[in-house]
C-alpha cells in the first residue's frame, strides 16, 4: 500500500548547502561590524591591560659596557653590572622599575665631573634595552662616544619581561592587598542591608493596598539619576566635621566604611528594588488562595511561598548590588577617607602615582569578583525565566488595615531616607557658604570661578549623553535585530551574544584604564580618537552596553518569528521588514534604551576618569574634581544640575511614550 | 514511483517533486528520506501526530530550513539549495504573523510593493484579494481589531497577493474555535479549487485532512508511512499505525494459519488475502461502522459470525457504540457503531446478547508491532 519508496540505507547522500541569500549576507555583515566594534572597544583593550599587568621593567646592569679614554688609550670594557658590585651604587629595588624608568649612568663613574676632558663610551651588549641621550634614543649595539659633558646626559632604560612580580609586589604590599578585605566587606554588608530594606518596600508595593504607592516609585528611582558620589557629599554636610547633625555618630568619621556604606545603600537601592519587584509581581497568586485555603498564617505563607516564589529575585538583586558597590568609584572616592576601596586603588595607581602596571593589577583583581557575581547573577536569572509559567495568576493584595498602614511607615521611611540625602544636596548646592553665611543664593551655581571646566563641563555632558543615547541606541538595536532575526550562523551568533554580555561584567575602571593601554599607544592607529569626546562616546556605549542589548532583545523576541519567513516569501527585503513593521513596533523598548544610555552617560564617573581631557571635561567628573578641590558647594549644585537634566529628560521620555502609545493604542493589544 | 494519479479532475503532472528528504538537528532525524510528488493544483494535506516532523518538511519545501540532504524540485527546477526569496511559494502560518502595525490593506499590499507596480494596481489588487476573502470593508482595521477568522484569511490573502505557483499552510486552522473552523475549511477549500493553486497543508488534525484533502501524506516520526485519497486512507490503512491514528478501530491480538485466516482466541477469522506465513503475531483490525448485525431470518454468512454480549453502550448522537464480548475472543472487547434504529428493532440493551458479522473484506491484518 505505501507509495513512498526508500533506498537502501546509505549514507553516501550529498549533503545540500545552502545558497545564502542576499538578506543574509547584509545581516552577516552589520553583526560582523558591530561584533568587530566590540572587540576594538572592549575585548582588545581589555587584552592589552592583561599583558600590561604581566610586564615588569628592570634595569638590566649586564646589558651595558663602557669604556673611558685615559691619558692616551682606552680601558678595557667594563659591564654596568660588574662596576655596581664593586661600588653598589644601586640597589636591587632601584633597578625594578616601570615602563618610564629612568637611570642615569654617571653614578657609575666617583671620580666623574662633567667638566673632565674625560670621554666615555657605552654601548649595549644585545638589542634588549635602550639608553637615552638627552630625548634621543639609543637602541643599537655600536659604541658610542662622549665627552664628560654629554655623558651626563646618558640614561639607561629599563629592559621589558613578562612574569608575575607585579603581582607579587602587590601581594607582598599590606596597604594595596587590604583592599580586597576592604571592598569585599562593604560589598557584602550592603548587599545584605538594600537587599532587605529593598524587599521591604517592593513587598508593601506589591503585597499592600497602601496608598501613593505612585510616589514611592517614583521616589525609589530618584537615585539612578544621580552621580554616585552625590549622596557622599549630602553626607559630608550631614555628618562631616562641620555636619548639621554630626552628632547622631557619636564620635564615629562619616570618612569611611560608615560614609560608604551608607551612600552605596542610597544608589544601589533602586536596582535591587526593580529586580525584587519583578520578582515579587510575578509570582503566582494560585499558591496564596491555596495557602488561604489551608489556613495558614500570614507568618507561615509569607516564609512557604513568598520568599521561594522571589528567592531568585533575591539572589539576582544581591549580585547586582554586590557588583555595583565593588565596582563604584565615584563614592568612595568623596567618602573614603584612609579607608582604600580596590576601584579606588586603581585611580591611586594611574592618577596619583603614574604606576600604570601596578593600575593594570589591581584591575585585574577587582575583575574577578566583578565576574563571579555577574555569571552567578546571568545563570540565576536564567533560572527565574524558566519559573514562570504562562498559566500564572497575578496576585492581587486585599486591604487589611494594619499592615498596610506599617507598609505605609515603612515606605516613607525610605522615601525620607533618598529624599533626605537629595534635599540635602539641593540645600548645599543653595547656601552661600556653610555653616558660616546661610543666606541662600545661586552662587555655588556660577562654575566659571572653580577648577573642573566651568559650565562647559556640563555642556559637554550633555552632548555626551545625546551622542551616547542616540549611536548606541542605533548599534544596539541594530545589533540585536542581527542576532536575533539572522538565520543559520549559529557560531557567530553565540560569539556575539557572547561579547554582548562580555560589557556589564567589566568594571568602569578596568574599562577605563584598558582604554588607557589601548588606544594611547602611538603603534594604535585609532590612536587618533584618544582625548576626544569620540573615545568617551565609545567608552560609554560599550560600558551599558549590556542592559541595553538585553533590553532589544527582549523586545525583539516578542516580536513572531515568521515576520522575517513571510517577508521573504513576498521577495521583500528584510530592511524594509525592519523600518515598516520591526522597529515601529519596537520603538517604545528603544526608547527605553535610549533614556538608558543618557542617564548613565550623564552620571557615569568611573570609565571616563582616565579618558577626559580639558576640552572634554564632563559635570559628573567636575563634581569629583571640585569636591577633591575642597570646593563642596559647588560640586552639589553641579550634582543637583545633573538630577535636573536627568529628571527632565525622564519626564520627556514618558510624555513621548504616552504620546506613542495613545497614538497606537489602535493595533496594540491589551 | 509508482503514484497513482489523483482521482479526481486534475491534470496529472507533476509539480513538486521531493527526493529523499532528510532533515537533521544535531544527531537528531526529523525528517528520514521522504520522497513525495504533489501535483499540479491539487491540494495536499501532510497529516501525524505532533512532533512527527510536518512543520520541518513544509519549512524544507519552503527554503525556510533547508534540508539536510535530498532534493526538492518545483515546476522543473531544482530549488533544494535555494533561499526563501528564491522560491515561489505563499505561506500561512498557524500564528498568522499578521504585521500588527500596518492596516489589513498594507499588510496584503506588503508584498506587491515594487518598482515596476503603480499605486493604483496595486490598490486594485488589494481590493480584488479583499473580495476574494470576503472581507472587502474591513481594509482599515488593524489585525488585533478583527477576529481570528478574519486574521486568518488576511494571511491567506496576502500570501496570495503575489500570485505564488505554491501554497504553504501550517496549521492555517488549529487556532480557531470548531465553529468556525469548520465554516473556513469549506471556503479554503472553495477557493483552492477556483484557484488551482498547488497547495501543502500541514494539520495534525485526520477530520480536517479528510474533508479538505485531495490526498493525504501520513506521517509519523520522521517518516511518510501512506500517500492516498482521503477514501484510500480510511478505507485501506496501509500500516497499523495509519489504522490506528485515522478513525476509531478495533484491534485484536492474533496469529496468521492461512493466506486469509487468522487465529484469534479460540475462533479463527477469514480476513482480507494478507500473503503472511503461518503462525506469524499479528493484529486484526476493524472499524466500528463495519461491523454489521445479523437479524433473525437474514440469510446469515458463513464467515465471521459471533455471539456477543453487549457490556456497555455509549450514546453518540447519530448512533450508538455498543462493546461487546465474547469469551472465544478472551478479554478483548469490540466496539461496533450501530444506527438508532437498529438499536430499537433489535432490542440491544446491556447484557443482551447479539449476533454480528465481522466481513471478510473489512477486517485488515497487520503485522503485530514487536516490543
Ligand atoms: N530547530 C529545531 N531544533 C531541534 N529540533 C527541532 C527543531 N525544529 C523541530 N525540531 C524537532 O523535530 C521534530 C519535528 O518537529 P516539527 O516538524 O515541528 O513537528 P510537527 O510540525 O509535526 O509537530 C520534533 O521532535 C522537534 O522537537
Ligand atoms: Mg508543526
Amino acid at each position: 500500500m505505501s507509495h513512498t519508496t526508500t533506498l537502501p540505507d546509505t549514507d553516501t547522500a550529498p549533503l545540500i548547502r545552502p545558497k545564502t541569500s542576499r538578506d543574509d549576507k547584509i545581516k552577516a555583515v552589520f553583526m560582523a561590524v558591530i561584533g568587530l566594534y566590540l572587540v576594538i572597544t572592549l575585548a582588545l583593550p581589555l587584552y592589552a591591560m592583561l599583558s600590561k599587568s604581566f610586564s615588569t621593567y628592570s634595569f638590566d646592569l649586564s646589558n651595558f659596557e663602557f669604556q673611558v679614554y685615559k691619558i692616551d688609550s682606552w680601558s678595557e670594557p667594563v659591564t654596568a653590572l660588574s662596576l655596581n658590585q664593586k661600588l653598589n651604587v644601586v640597589t636591587p629595588a632601584e633597578l625594578s622599575t616601570s615602563s618610564d624608568g629612568r637611570l642615569g649612568v654617571t653614578a657609575f663613574f666617583p671620580d666623574f665631573s662633567f667638566r673632565s676632558i674625560t670621554r666615555y663610551k657605552i654601548r649595549q651588549i644585545n638589542l634588549d634595552s635602550s639608553f637615552l641621550v638627552g630625548s634621543e634614543r639609543i637602541a643599537d649595539t655600536e659604541w658610542h662616544e662622549f665627552s664628560s659633558n654629554d655623558f651626563r646626559r646618558v640614561v639607561l632604560r629599563p629592559s621589558s619581561s613578562t612574569g608575575l612580580d607585579n603581582y607579587k609586589i602587590y601581594f607582598s604590599t599590606p596597604s594595596l592587598f587590604k583592599s580586597i578585605e576592604n571592598s569585599l566587606f562593604i560589598a557584602f554588608v550592603v548587599m545584605i542591608i538594600t537587599v532587605s530594606m529593598a524587599f521591604g518596600f517592593a513587598y508593601a508595593l506589591n503585597r499592600s493596598t497602601m496608598r501613593f504607592k505612585g510616589v514611592f516609585r517614583l521616589i525609589a528611582m530618584a537615585p539612578i539619576l544621580v552621580p554616585s558620589l552625590l549622596p557622599g557629599i549630602a553626607l559630608v554636610y550631614l555628618f562631616g566635621n562641620q555636619g548639621m547633625i554630626k552628632g547622631l555618630l557619636m564620635g564615629q568619621s562619616i570618612y569611611g566604611p560608615i560614609g560608604i556604606i551608607i551612600g552605596s545603600i542610597f544608589f544601589t537601592f533602586p536596582h535591587a528594588l526593580i529586580i525584587i519587584s519583578t520578582a515579587l509581581s510575578i509570582s503566582d497568586g494560585r499558591l496564596y488562595e491555596a495557602a488561604i485555603s489551608l489556613r495558614a498564617s500570614r507568618w507561615k505563607t509569607f516564609w512557604t511561598v513568598t520568599i521561594p516564589a522571589a528567592r531568585y529575585g533575591l539572589f539576582s538583586a544581591a549580585f547586582v548590588v554586590f557588583n555595583l558597590v565593588i565596582t563604584d568609584f565615584g563614592l568612595p572616592k568623596v567618602i573614603g577617607g584612609q579607608y582604600n576601596m580596590l576601584a579606588v586603588d586603581i585611580y591611586k595607581q594611574v592618577i596619583g602615582q603614574q604606576n600604570f602596571e601596578m593600575g593594570a593589577v589591581v584591575s585585574v583583581v577587582l575583575l574577578l569578583p566583578a565576574m563571579f557575581a555577574f555569571s552567578i547573577d546571568r545563570y540565576v536569572q536564567k533560572k527565574q525565566v524558566a519559573q514562570l509559567s504562562a498559566q500564572s495568576v497575578p496576585y492581587e493584595p486585599k486591604p487589611h488595615k494594619r499592615f498596610d498602614l506599617i507598609c505605609l511607615f515603612y515606605s516613607l521611611l525610605v522615601a525620607v531616607f533618598i529624599m533626605g540625602l537629595i534635599g540635602v544636596c539641593q540645600y548645599a548646592a543653595l547656601i552661600k557658604f556653610w555653616p558660616y553665611d546661610l543666606s541662600l543664593g545661586l552662587s555655588n551655581y556660577n562654575f566659571e570661578v572653580m577648577d573642573g571646566g566651568g559650565w562647559g563641563s556640563y555642556f559637554n555632558s550633555i552632548k555626551l549623553a545625546f551622542f551616547t543615547a542616540i549611536a548606541g541606541t542605533l548599534m544596539v538595536f541594530i545589533g540585536a535585530y542581527m542576532v536575533e532575526k539572522t538565520n543559520g550562523l549559529t557560531t557567530a551568533r553565540s560569539a556575539f551574544q557572547f561579547l554582548a554580555m562580555m560589557p556589564m561584567a567589566v568594571p568602569g575602571m578596568v574599562l577605563g584604564l584598558a582604554y588607557i593601554f589601548f588606544f594611547n599607544n602611538p603603534a594604535n592607529p585609532l590612536n587618533s580618537i584618544y582625548a576626544t569626546m569620540g573615545i568617551l562616546v565609545i567608552c560609554t556605549v560599550t560600558h551599558f552596553y549590556t542592559v541595553s542589548h538585553l533590553t532589544a532583545v527582549t523586545a525583539l523576541k516578542q516580536m513572531d518569528r515568521e515576520f522575517e519567513s513571510v517577508a521573504s516569501s513576498l521577495k521583500q527585503p528584510f530592511y524594509k521588514l525592519l523600518f515598516k513593521v520591526t522597529f515601529p513596533v519596537c520603538l517604545p523598548a528603544t526608547l527605553d534604551i535610549s533614556i538608558y544610555l543618557f542617564v548613565n552617560a550623564m552620571t557615569t564617573v568611573s570609565a571616563v576618569i582616565f579618558l577626559y581631557s580639558p576640552d572634554t571635561t564632563l559635570a559628573s567628573i567636575a563634581v569629583l574634581n571640585m569636591d577633591d578641590a575642597g570646593d563642596v558647594a559647588p560640586a552639589a549644585a553641579m550634582g543637583m544640575m545633573i538630577f535636573y537634566t536627568n529628571v527632565a529628560a525622564r519626564l520627556i521620555h514618558i510624555f513621548i511614550t504616552r504620546k506613542l502609545m495613545i497614538k497606537t493604542q489602535a493595533w496594540r493589544v491589551r | 514511483m509508482n503514484e497513482p494519479s489523483p482521482s479526481h479532475s486534475q491534470d496529472a503532472t507533476v509539480f513538486l517533486q521531493i527526493d529523499n528528504l532528510t532533515k537533521k538537528f544535531g544527531t537528531f532525524t526529523a525528517l528520514d528520506k521522504v520522497s513525495l510528488d504533489v501535483y499540479q493544483g491539487e491540494l495536499i494535506c501532510f497529516l501525524g501526530p505532533s512532533g512527527c516532523g510536518k512543520t520541518t518538511f513544509l519549512r524544507a519545501i519552503a527554503g525556510l530550513d533547508i534540508q539536510t540532504s535530498g532534493t526538492v524540485i518545483q515546476a522543473g527546477e531544482d530549488i533544494s539549495a535555494l533561499p526563501p526569496s528564491e522560491r515561489d511559494f505563499g505561506i500561512v502560518f498557524q500564528s498568522y504573523a499578521l504585521f500588527p502595525n500596518l492596516t489589513v490593506e498594507k499588510n496584503i499590499s506588503f508584498g506587491l510593493e515594487n518598482e515596476k507596480t503603480s499605486r493604483s494596481d496595486i490598490n486594485h489588487r488589494v481590493q480584488e484579494l479583499l473580495e476574494m476573502v470576503g472581507l472587502s470593508d474591513q481594509g482599515k482595521k488593524f489585525p488585533t481589531q478583527l477576529s481570528g477568522g478574519q486574521q486568518q484569511r488576511i494571511a491567506l490573502a496576502r500570501a496570495l497577493a503575489t500570485s505564488p505557483g505554491l501554497l504553504l499552510l501550517d496549521e492555517p486552522l488549529s487556532a480557531l474555535d470548531a465553529k468556525v473552523r469548520g465554516y473556513l475549511r469549506h471556503e479554503m477549500k472553495a477557493l483552492q479549487r477556483s484557484l488551482g493553486v498547488t497547495t501543502v497543508m500541514v494539520t495534525h488534525d485526520q477530520e480536517e485532512a479528510l474533508t479538505m484533502a485531495d490526498r493525504i501524506v501520513v506521517m509519523n516520526d520522521g517518516v511518510i508511512e501512506q500517500v492516498g485519497t482521503p477514501t484510500e486512507i480510511y478505507r485501506e490503512p496501509g500500516t497499523l499505525f495509519v489504522a490506528d491514528f485515522i478513525g476509531a478501530m478495533n484491534q485484536i491480538n492474533g496469529r496468521t494459519t492461512g493466506s486469509n485466516q487468522v487465529v484469534v482466541g479460540e475462533t479463527t477469522f477469514t480476513t482480507q488475502k494478507h500473503d503472511l506465513e503461518a503462525n506469524i503475531p499479528v493484529v486484526v483490525a476493524i472499524r466500528p461502522e463495519d461491523i454489521v448485525p445479523v437479524e433473525e431470518g437474514e440469510s446469515s454468512p458463513e464467515d465471521n459470525i459471533l455471539d456477543m454480549t453487549v457490556e456497555d453502550m455509549e450514546f453518540l448522537g447519530s448512533f450508538w457504540r455498543v462493546s461487546m464480548s465474547n469469551p472465544l475472543l478472551g478479554k478483548a472487547l469490540l466496539n461496533a457503531d450501530m444506527s438508532v434504529n437498529a438499536i430499537q428493532r433489535l432490542h440491544i440493551d446491556i447484557r443482551t446478547t447479539i449476533t454480528v458479522e465481522l466481513p471478510v473484506d473489512r477486517l485488515c491484518v497487520f503485522l503485530a508491532e514487536n516490543e
